[in-house]
This record gives C-alpha cells, structure tokens and sequence, in this order.
C-alpha cells in the first residue's frame, strides 16, 4: 500500500465530476456544446494525468472497505495501478478524448439537449471504463464491468426513437449480460472458496499454490463467460454487429477501442488465475482463433462499412483472446493497445465518409479518394495497420500473437488465425477499393469533413504509424522467440489478401459474384450470419416469452383461480346457510329441539 | 438501554396519526391545509427518524430510544419501543416513502381529507409494527397498518378487466375479479387470514413462555421445545409471509397494487410487504431459531419459486401496474432467500433489499401514477416514444428498472450481490441458480418494458403529454437519488444492519 494513488484517482474523478455536473445541472446539460467542452476539459485533463502516470511508470494499491461484515470488509473499492492499468489508462482517455472532440463536429447537428445527454453518457462511460481498470478486485471490476454495460446501452440507443437502434439497444444489454450472469456466479463461487475478492490477495495465493479449489477450471470457465459476452467471443457476438446502430464515434470509443476489449483485459489482468487452469486457457484460445476466423467470413459479405469494421473488430478481439489462452497475454495486450489505435482510427474516418455521402452502404460510395483524399489516406494507413503491413503497429503486434500461438503448440487456433489474416486484408481492402476508388456513385458533393474531425484523425494515424516503428526498433522482445518464417508468412497472406480484392474489386479481372457462386454454401451461410442471430431470437420469442405466457396465465386462472373458486364457493355456502335464519319462531325451536335430542343422543352412546 | 428523556420513537409513531386527526376536525374543505398538515407530520417523522439513524450508537449494539410504559400490567402487556439495526433502517424507508406518497397524491382530488387521514393512520401503524418490542402491541400496530388499506383501495382505487377463462372460470363471474371492490376486498381478506395465523402463534408462546409478559426480550430469553418452535414458525411464516408475497398466496399482491391510488400503492408494496419480512425475520427466526434452521429449506426453496415465477409472470403483462406488481413478487423472493440462507452475507442481503426494494417498488409506482395521470392509459402496448416528451419520468424509471436489475450503482445491486454470497455459503447452494436466472428475467422484462414506454417513435394514441412537475419532482428526485446513494455508498445501511444479523445470527447457527 503506497500513498501515491492521487494521480490515478484524480484521472478517474474528472470524468466522474463532468457527468455529475451534467447529469444534476440540467440547464448547464442543456446547452448542448458548452456541455461538451465540459466533458472535453475533464477528460484533457484527465489524459495528461494519465499520461504522467504512464511516464513515471507508477506501481500502487489502495483500497477502501465497500461492503461492510463482521470481520472486516466483503468487498472494497479503490485503485491498482500497475504496468498493465498505465498502458490501458492511455489509450482509454486518449481515445475517449478525440473521440469526444470528433463528436463536436460529427454530432453538431444534433439538438443541444441531445447533445449534452451525449456527452453525460461519455463522461459516465469514460468514468465507468477507467474505474474497471484500475479495480483492485473483482467486485469493483464487475461494478464497472456492468456500468459500461449501461452506457453502452445508452449510447447504442442515443437515437431511441429508431426502431432498429432501439432494438440494438436492447439486444447489446441482453446478450451481455448473458456472459455477466456465468461472471457473477464465478466471482461468488470464487470468494466462497477462497473468502477474498482482491486481485493481490489471489495473485499471492496462486503463486503460493494455496489455490488448490475444487472445480477452480468450472469458476475460471464461469468468469471467462463474462468475457465472452462483452468482448464478443463466440457465440456471444452477435449483439456487436447491431451496435452499431449507434453514432459512430461511439463505435469508436466503446465498440472498438476500448468496453468491447474489457474482456480481454479481465483475462490479461487475472492471469495467474487462468494460468491455474490450462484446459480453460485451452478453450479460450480455440474459442477466440474460432470466432477471429467466423467473423473474418462474415465481414468478407458485408456492405455496410460500419459492419464491416464490426466483424473486423469482432475478428480482432478473437486474436487477442486466443493469445490470452496460448499463453502469450503480453502479446494479446499489445495488441488490444495497437488495435484500439488503428481501429478507433478507422471507425472515425467511416463516420467521416458517413457524414460525407449519407450513407452506409459502400457499393453506394466508390470515387471517394478525389473527394475526400486526407480522409482516404489515413483510412489506408488503418487498413494497413489492421492488415499487418510493416512497419505499422497492427504488423508487430498481430505476428506476436501469431508467434505466442504457435509456441503454444496450438496448430488448430494456428491455422485459423493465419487464414483469418488473409481475409483481413482481403475484406479491408475490399472496403477500400469499393469505397474510395472505383466509379463513383455517390450523389451531392461529398466534401472533406471539418478540421474538429480531421485532426483527430491525423493523431490517430500518426501515432499508428509511430508506435509501429517504436515498435520496430526497440520494442522486439515480444517476438523475439518467435520463428523467423513467420514474419515473411504474415506479409504475404495479407498480400495474397490485398491481390485478391484488387483483382475482384479494382482490376475486376474476378467476377466476385462467381466466386460467391462457388463458393456457395459458404456465402449463403455467412450472409445469414450463421443463423445465430434466428437462434437468439427464436429462444427469446418462443422459449423465454413462451414460458413467461404459461406462467402468467396459471397464475391468473390457476393459482388465483383456486383462490376465486374457495370465495365463490363461500359465498355460495353463506347464500344457502342463509335460510336458516328464517326468523320464524317455531323454526328455532325445531332447532332447539334437535339439538337436545342430539346432545341426549351423544350422551347416552358415546359418553361412556 | 437507558431510558430517554425524550421518547423518539413515540413521536415518530404517533406524528401521522395525530396529523390524521388534525386533518379530520380541522381540515374540513381545505385542501391545501390537508395536504400541508400531513407533510409537515410526515416531515416530522421523517426527519427524527434521520436522526435516530444518526444517532444510534452502533458500538452499542441491542435496542436502543428504549421507551416502556405498563399498559395491561396482569397480562403483561406493555407499550415497549425500541430500534436495532434492522429496524432502524425499516423506519427511515417508511419515512422516505410516506414522505414520497404525500407528494405524489398531491392531486388526488375526491374526498382528499378522508384519504390523507387514512393513509397517515396507515403509517402509524407501520411505524409502530417497526419499533414494537411487545408483542401485543405489535399486533394490535399491524391490523392498523392493514385495515385502511380497505377503504383506501375501495373508493380511490381504479378498476381493471379480467377476462374469466379456464376451468374456474364460473368462480370469476361470481366474485367480479377485475374490480377496485373485488381487490380491496381480496387484500383485505387474505392479509386478516394470514393475521389470524400470528395471532394464534403469538398467543402459543405467550402460553409456553409462562413469563406472563408479551415482551419480545423476555420471549428471547426463553428456549421453546423444538416441535413448538417448528409449528409455531410455520404459523408466523404463513401469516406474516402472506404480507410478504411468498409463493402461492401471493395473488393479492398485484391485484390490490394493481386497483390502489398511487401513494397506497407505494407505500403497500414499498413498505408494507416489508412488515411481512421483517416478522419473519425478527419475530419467527429470531424467537425460533431451531425452526429456523428446520425449516429454511422451505422459506429459501419457496423464494427461489417466487424470483423465477414472479419475474415470468411480469414479463406476461400487458399491463404497467401489474408488470411493477409482480415485479415486487419476484424482489421479495430475494428478500425471503436471503434470510433463509441463515448466513451473515444473505441476512445482510436481505434486510437491505426490503429497503432497496421498497424504494424502488415506491418510485415505479409513483413513475405509473405519473404516466397514467399524464396519458389515461396503462395499456403497454398502446404506448410507445414517451421519453421525447417526458424525459424526467423516463430518467427516473430507466433508473428505477436499472435498480431493479440489479445494476451496480444502486442499492438493487449489493442487496443482490450479498444474497447470492450468502445462497452459495448456504446448506443449500443451489438456491444461487435461480436467483441468477431472476435477475437475468428482471433484466429482459424490465428493458422490455422501458423500450416499449419510453423508446421508439412516438405512439399516435396520446396527445399532450407532459413531464412531471411541481411538486411531482418531489418524490422522484428524492427516490432516485436515495437509490443512487445507497448503491454507491452501501455501508451506509450495512454497517448498522450488521450490527443487528451477527448476534441474530449467533443465535440461531449455534444454538
């Protein structure tokens, strides 16, 4: 326990602060932009907190009890502040921040009280998302791990009088929460095995070997199902594709750079629990190459560049995953970190493109380069970097988690990832032929979006390509151990990739609907999304309302049915006892009568 | 215990009622008066129950503001008022929410002087069932805080329509289901029969106990033979569990919730299935602890049911009131599991979610008074795109429902989190399972709901709809951010309660 918390507690207070200022100051929230510049100063202020914390490479715990019990605190709040919470503080507040500034611009036209509930949501989000990272336990984990949940709800449904986003909405929460429930169940059989929720306390028993819990493989498998839902592994990712009903630079934020990697990070974080279980580890990794390889397909269909990125994304957070099961955590957070760069990059400059042309679809694009060069060349610089090109920052961190799966002797996750590398570049470059070459469609004028939007854009790309390069010179002991065949493996799947959209999309010399023809089966399938979204569906309709109409109907005409039928029957009994009160006096004293006799009649038989 | 010059707790029992009276002789025709009378009275009471919750010294565990005065010294009947941890935070929720529902039925126009007057005599009751140490007395507090809710439902009440279908179909014909007499009666009726039941189990320890006292320490002290103990907790259970909601005599719940004005409703489902929890648990699991231990398997299993069941039977409904009723249902489940876990966690738990519960449960039930004042409608289905026009309801419901789901950051959150450490730790662990699952229904029925109400284009059946407002804001402000504080800072209320379960529970686990 070392004092020299303040900094990261005051990069966590400032967001917090702005939402409470507009969440309670409803004429302050109201004014739409001065409420963003608001948020926008918190969390400037909060990045260069967080970037001092990084520099000085802080290490500290502080907690605070939360939950009160008779011997000692249940649960506690406070900050862990390592290596691995500094690095994710940056990228946090730093996309959050030009994220936020890029929504001045994006969002301008949205009414001021809209406005302002937006930058609420985003200064809660950044808040919520920065109390997950530096959580020392569980309990404070699974607080924010849901409180980005909610604003990732709120945000997906920003636009809540759209049907679809509506829906969106809705489904994102659902299915997460879906995950949560297998987190919460592992967090409380967890503590009950082993009476504690803080990281270090668990850490320390594990490398003691004092955390020899039976079913600890089923706990582990419990808590990684948190991360399956909100990381969107496999089959829990059907809710990301939809979320992009959202506004886009929300897509950026939440759905690309940051909440959607919370599960990685939750593994990377615990991973001297996970490192206890090697089946599960297993299992995370098969799962992760799995849905990197399923997504890839079906981005490869897709039309609307914001699904696209989604897949993509999707594909992205499988990689990671499968590094965190092989072994290679440090390889998957490096590119947790790259990919939030080159991601946010990418959803930015769709928005960009979106706010241009009007449209999602990039078969309605196509031409854009003349219109919109700056906007195209750092899109390109994305796409490079999502490909694996050297020197970008995707090339390094991608072939570490390539390297970190193949030391792990996992040749079935192998394979998938590195045909999953070439779909990348192939669907990526596919957007970038569609959209921004070729003959254009667009109707209007599509025009170079304001500087509020370009220059993060710029900032992104530019940081991409310089974290590649540090990457490049000094920071090679991630695949140091790597073997020397893979780096020339990965170039070139991304450049059959990028030969095979351009022959299809730019030189036209394949006929893409010929090869969807051929490739028949498989076109259908991914089109349909594998059917999985119907599954979900059907089982919410049929199965969880089904029942839900059973139960209400036995308990309206069953359960109180037998209730009405005993108050309908005493009424009835009242009704006929009723005449014997008659009233006539002759009557009673047949009754007096009768009841002597029966009284003599008693006696006389049962007396003795 | 010393005594205390000034009896707290008798004034904060007795403030509403003497406001009821006031209302009654004074009041005639004056509207306002009325309704400055009974905020002031509540206000009162309000703020000495802050007070007491300040000022309870949570070193000295026990009974504390102890007040005893001999009312029937032959049969040892005697007014005899205390507050423990349990209690203490029982009575602040009945001051928020009473507090809440004289705000909320600011509008209530027909007869508002017999209403305000019956609804204060309500609350005395309920204050007076929180703080009774005497048996007796706490009876004679509990048929108070049942019997108005008759008249209350019956003339304020809105009457809904129930189709009569399946095979009792002829029972419904006959009893006129549907309707404001037939849910004012039914509640009535069904919560005097469950009454029935304490009445007999508090004569049958009074007979065994032969100290000639209705004092609840003087029954502490004695040790009941076990077969006693188990038949006479069944009785409680059965009695005070009809209050509390328990699986299947429960069906009063959402029609009675359903039929009464807004502030009846509050306070009934905020407060009043609380009383029922809280005889459980202070008077059938703390006199009986061998039953308690025996028969927890029934109370837990018997809540799992009501979690799952009331969850699918909300999300059945078509109608908003009765998706919040039911709703209560299934959050009294979790109230019941936690207490039969017999663990500090769950206990914990569970006297925390009476109080997240029934602040929630009060600000949904404001929340539907409010949107069917604003729209004339109940009907789910019909509505759709209310949030553009009345953004603070549908703040404040958003964060009722998120509560209700047990989201972190409000008060649903611990209190569930804490039961289901306690399920887990309990003889019987996998109580867990379904009370998961419950709250992953509550999430899908309550989302479903909000989506429905407040989201998606603007439904062409209403017209001028507005926001809340005046003093309206009131109780959903006050609601929402009580809810907001306790979720983020829940040792607020656990420290205190914990100080009343750990010696609760060191009775009853090791006898």
């Amino acid at each position: 326990m070392t004092p020299d918390v303040a900094l990261p507690l005051l990069v966590l207070a400032l967001p917090f602060a702005a939402f409470l200022l507009l969440a309670v100051v409803g004429p302050l929230r109201r004014t739409g932009r001065p409420a963003g510049l608001v948020s926008i100063a918190a969390i400037a202020i909060s990045f260069a907190a967080a970037l001092t914390v990084w520099a000085r490479e802080l290490v500290a715990e502080r907690t605070w009890g939360w939950i009160p019990a008779d011997g000692g605190p249940i649960a506690t709040v406070g900050v862990l502040v390592d290596p691995l919470a500094n690095a994710m503080l940056v990228l946090v507040t730093l996309v959050a921040l030009l994220v936020q500034v890029y929504s001045l611009a994006y969002l301008g036209d949205e009414r001021p009280g809209a406005l302002g509930r937006y930058y609420t949501y985003q200064s809660l989000f950044v808040f919520s998302m920065l109390g997950l990272v530096l959580a020392p336990g569980f309990v404070q984990m699974f607080v924010f791990w849901e409180l980005v949940g909610l604003c990732s709800y709120l945000l997906i449904g920003f636009w809540y009088e759209r049907p679809a986003a509506a829906r969106a909405a809705v489904k994102a929460f659902w299915i997460t929460k879906l995950g949560d429930v297998g987190f919460i169940v592992g967090i409380v059989l967890l503590w009950s095995a082993t009476g504690t929720f803080e990281f270090t306390d668990l850490f320390e028993k594990a490398q003691a070997n004092a955390l020899a819990v039976p079913g600890l493989a089923t706990i582990m498998f419990l808590i990684y199902l948190g991360a399956v839902g909100k990381s969107a592994q496999f089959p829990l990712h059907v809710w990301l594709p939809d979320a992009m009903e959202g506004p886009t630079p929300v897509s950026a934020l939440i759905h690309a750079a940051t909440m959607v990697t919370a599960g990685v990070y939750m593994v990377t974080r615990t991973e001297p629990l996970f490192a206890l279980v090697p089946e599960v580890l297993t299992l995370i990794a098969w799962v992760g190459a799995f849905t990197a390889l399923l997504a890839a397909t079906m981005a490869c269909v897709e039309g609307d560049i914001k699904r696209v990125l989604a897949y993509s994304t999707v594909s992205q957070l499988g990689y990671m995953m499968a590094a965190a099961g092989a072994g290679a955590s440090p390889a998957g957070f490096l590119h947790l970190l790259t990919h939030g760069l080159f991601k946010a990059l990418l959803f930015l400059a769709a928005g960009a493109v979106i706010h241009a042309v009007g449209t999602n679809d990039i078969f309605r694009m196509g031409g854009l380069f003349r219109a919109m060069p700056q906007t195209a060349v750092v899109f390109v610089v994305g796409t490079l970097a999502l490909a694996g090109v050297p020197p970008l920052a995707g090339f390094f961190s991608k072939e570490a988690v390539l390297g970190g799966v193949w030391e792990a002797h996992l040749t079935g996750p192998f394979l998938m990832l590195a045909l999953t590398a070439l779909l990348t570049a192939f669907y990526m470059f596919r957007v970038v032929f569609v959209a921004f070459f070729g003959r254009a469609h667009a109707g209007g004028h599509p025009h170079e979006a304001p500087w509020l939007m370009r220059g993060p854009l710029w900032l992104l790309a530019i940081l991409t390509l310089a974290v590649g390069i540090r990457l490049a010179l000094g920071g090679g002991e991630a695949h140091e151990e790597a073997p020397g065949w893979l780096p020339p493996l990965s170039v070139g799947l991304a450049t059959v990739g990028f030969v095979l959209a351009w022959a299809m999309y730019q030189r036209g010399a394949v006929d893409p609907a010929r090869v969807a023809a051929v490739l028949r089966p498989l076109d259908y399938l991914a089109r349909r999304r594998y059917g999985l979204d119907g599954l979900y569906a059907g089982v919410y309709r049929g199965i969880i309302l089904g029942l839900s109409r059973l139960i209400g109907w036995i308990d309206r005409y069953l359960v109180d049915g037998i209730l009405n039928a005993l108050t309908a029957l005493t009424l009835r009994a009242g009704d006929a006892l009723r005449y014997i009160q008659s009233g006539r006096a002759q009557d009673y004293v047949y009754g007096v009568a009768f009841g002597v006799l029966l009284l003599f009649v008693w006696a006389q038989l049962w007396r003795r | 215990m010393a005594p205390l010059t000034v009896p707290v707790l008798s004034i904060i029992t007795w403030s509403p009622f003497v406001g009821a009276l006031l209302i009654m002789f004074t009041a005639r025709h004056r509207p306002r008066a009325v309704r400055l009378i009974s905020a002031a009275t509540t206000g009162i009471s309000a703020v000495l129950s802050l007070w007491i919750y300040v000022a309870y010294e949570r070193e000295n565990a026990g009974f504390q503001f102890y007040e005893k005065l001999p009312l029937v010294p032959p049969l040892g009947i005697s007014y005899e008022l205390g507050v423990d941890g349990i209690s203490l935070l029982l009575v602040l929720l009945t001051s928020i929410i009473i507090v809440a529902g004289v705000f909320a039925s600011w509008t209530v126009a027909v007869r508002s002087q017999e209403f305000y007057a019956l609804l204060l005599a309500l609350v005395t009751g309920v204050y007076g069932v929180f703080v009774s140490l005497d048996l007796f007395v706490l009876f004679l507090f509990y048929e108070l805080a049942v019997l108005p809710m008759y008249l209350l439902i019956g003339i304020w009440g809105s009457s809904g329509e129930v189709r009569p279908r399946g095979i009792f179909a002829w029972a419904y014909r006959e009893t006129g289901v549907g309707t404001k007499e037939y849910a004012a009666m039914k509640l009535t009726l069904y919560l005097l029969f469950g009454s029935a039941f304490i009445l007999v189990g508090i004569l049958a320890l009074y007979v065994n106990a032969g100290s000639g006292s209705f004092s609840f320490l003087d029954f502490e002290a004695t040790a009941f033979p076990r077969p006693l103990q188990r038949w006479v907790f069944l009785a409680f259970y059965v009695g005070f569990g009809i209050l509390a909601g328990i699986w299947p005599l429960h069906t009063w719940s959402p029609d009675g919730h359903a039929s009464a004005p807004t502030a009846v409703s509050m306070l009934h489902a905020g407060v009043l299935m609380k009383l029922g929890a809280y005889g459980v648990v202070r008077v059938g699991m703390g006199l009986l602890p061998d039953a308690a231990v025996d028969l927890a398997w029934l109370v837990g299993t018997i809540a799992c049911v009501n979690i799952v069941y009331g969850a699918l039977s909300s999300m059945a409904q078509t109608d908003l009131k009765y998706v919040i009723a039911y709703s209560s249902v299934s959050h009294m489940g979790i109230v019941m599991l936690g207490a039969a876990t017999l663990t500090e966690a769950g206990l914990n738990g569970s006297v925390f979610q009476m109080f997240a519960h029934g602040v929630m449960t009060g600000l949904f039930f404001a929340l539907v008074g409010l949107v069917y004042e604003k729209s004339h409608s109940r009907e789910i289905g019909k509505m759709g795109g209310f949030g553009k026009l009345m953004p603070g309801i549908a703040t404040a419901f958003t964060v009722g429902g998120l509560s209700s789901l047990g989201l972190p950051a409000t008060a649903g959150f611990v209190a569930e989190l804490l039961t289901f450490l306690g399920a887990w730790r309990s003889a019987h662990s996998w109580w867990l399972y379904p009370a998961v699952a419950g709250t992953f229904l509550t999430a899908v029925y309550v989302l479903r709901v909000v989506k429905q109400i407040f989201w998606g284009p603007p439904s062409p059946h209403f017209h001028d709809l507005v926001d809340a407002r005046g003093p309206e804001w009131v109780a959903l402000v006050g609601l929402v951010a009580v809810l907001v504080l306790f979720g983020m800072v829940p040792w607020l209320a656990i420290a205190p309660i914990d100080t009343a379960t750990v010696p609760l529970l060191a009775r009853i686990v090791t006898p």
